[in-house]
């Protein structure tokens, strides 16, 4: 009972204590909250430089300190979202970019999926269409061995 | 005959495989969208004489160097001796941004290993070079007279670097200090 009680106390020290650096990476206060929310979605859709698979707002990196200033300043100075988008773009890529556009150069990043998916389940509906038309073969003509080249199981079911 | 398709399909994965495992390293060089577009323009404080400015409107004319670096940077130490080789070439001079640094530790520095530059822009809070779209340093860039971005080296110029990517791109050897 006594040691529950200490432990939890213990727990709860040291959650106080951590509690001002749940926010150390990204520490900012916007005047507004429209404009606090803005800068955390811009935040969470840059891509950091250094880290790469972080975003600017998870990034401890201060070069990532940096990137996030210049987005203060600009939202501040009345840019709107998607002038800050290009601002980074123009200097980084769509790298940049955890969203990147649909645009020709991206157009194989976006339509990739779709093709590969097409082409799976294409080729799944003709295995199974072939499947199945040996399988009627198979139940119509018992007798007769089949040389299919899909033996195997899964044939006979 | 039955086995073409699959295999082909096997053949094609293998090629993509074996061009993902090629490009995968080099995941930390990302192209620069300013080739071959106009340098950012700035005016920054000089790291000797903070009263005096680099400004890229007087850099117009030249080919330049345009280096990023900062004493905190392991490979930029290793980059110094490389540096200096090109400054004593006289092939093109070597403006520096040193970025994200202390003064007084860049000038300590520069005087115990000698420094190959030109001039050096002071970028001490780092927004100059997001202009430059700079991720790391040392970055490297080559200006041409119009003030054009021709090429972005990333990471510590080595001597067969400058041969390869750089020289080629500089104009004769003559030709260098008109305009």
């Amino acid at each position: 009972m006594m040691r529950a009680a200490l432990r939890s106390g213990a727990l709860a020290a040291v959650l106080l204590l951590a509690a001002p650096f749940a926010h150390a990476i990204a520490p900012t206060r916007m005047p507004t909250p429209a404009l606090e929310a803005r800068y955390e979605r811009l935040i969470h859709g840059f891509r950091c430089m250094q880290c790469q698979d972080e975003s600017l707002a998870n990034s401890p990196v201060s070069l990532a300190a940096d990137m996030r200033r210049q987005i203060r300043q600009m939202l501040l100075a009345g840019a709107t979202d998607q002038q800050i988008r290009n601002f980074f773009v123009s200097r980084y890529g769509y790298f940049i970019l955890f969203k990147p556009p649909f645009v020709l150069k991206t157009a194989w990043l976006w339509l990739a999926p779709v093709v590969l998916l097409a082409t799976g389940a294409l080729s799944a509906a003709w295995v199974i269409r072939r499947r199945a038309a040996l399988a009627a073969r198979d139940d119509n003509d018992e007798d007769e061995p089949l040389d299919d080249g899909l033996a195997g199981p899964g044939k006979h079911t | 005959m039955r086995y073409f398709i699959p295999v082909a399909l096997f053949a094609v994965l293998v090629v993509l495989l074996a061009l993902g495992i090629h490009q995968a390293p080099r995941k930390d060089l990302v192209p620069s969208p300013l080739i071959g577009k106009p340098a950012p323009s700035f005016s920054l404080p000089s790291l000797s004489d903070p009263s005096a400015q680099v400004t890229t409107a007087a850099l117009r004319g030249h080919w330049y160097l345009f280096n990023v670096w900062g004493t905190w940077c392991v490979s930029c130490h290793i980059e110094e001796p490389e540096l200096l080789a090109i400054a004593r070439t006289g092939r093109v001079p070597l403006i520096g941004l040193d970025w994200k640094d202390s003064r007084r530790q860049a000038i300590a520095y520069l005087q115990a290993k000698g420094n190959p530059y030109q001039q050096i822009a002071f970028d001490p809070g780092g927004l100059e070079a997001i202009h430059w779209g700079v991720y790391g340093a040392p970055e490297t860039f080559l200006v041409n007279p119009q003030g054009i971005i021709v090429y972005k080296y990333i990471g510590p110029i080595t001597p067969r670097a400058w041969v390869r990517d750089f020289l080629p791109r500089l104009p004769a050897a003559h030709a260098v200090s008109g305009s």
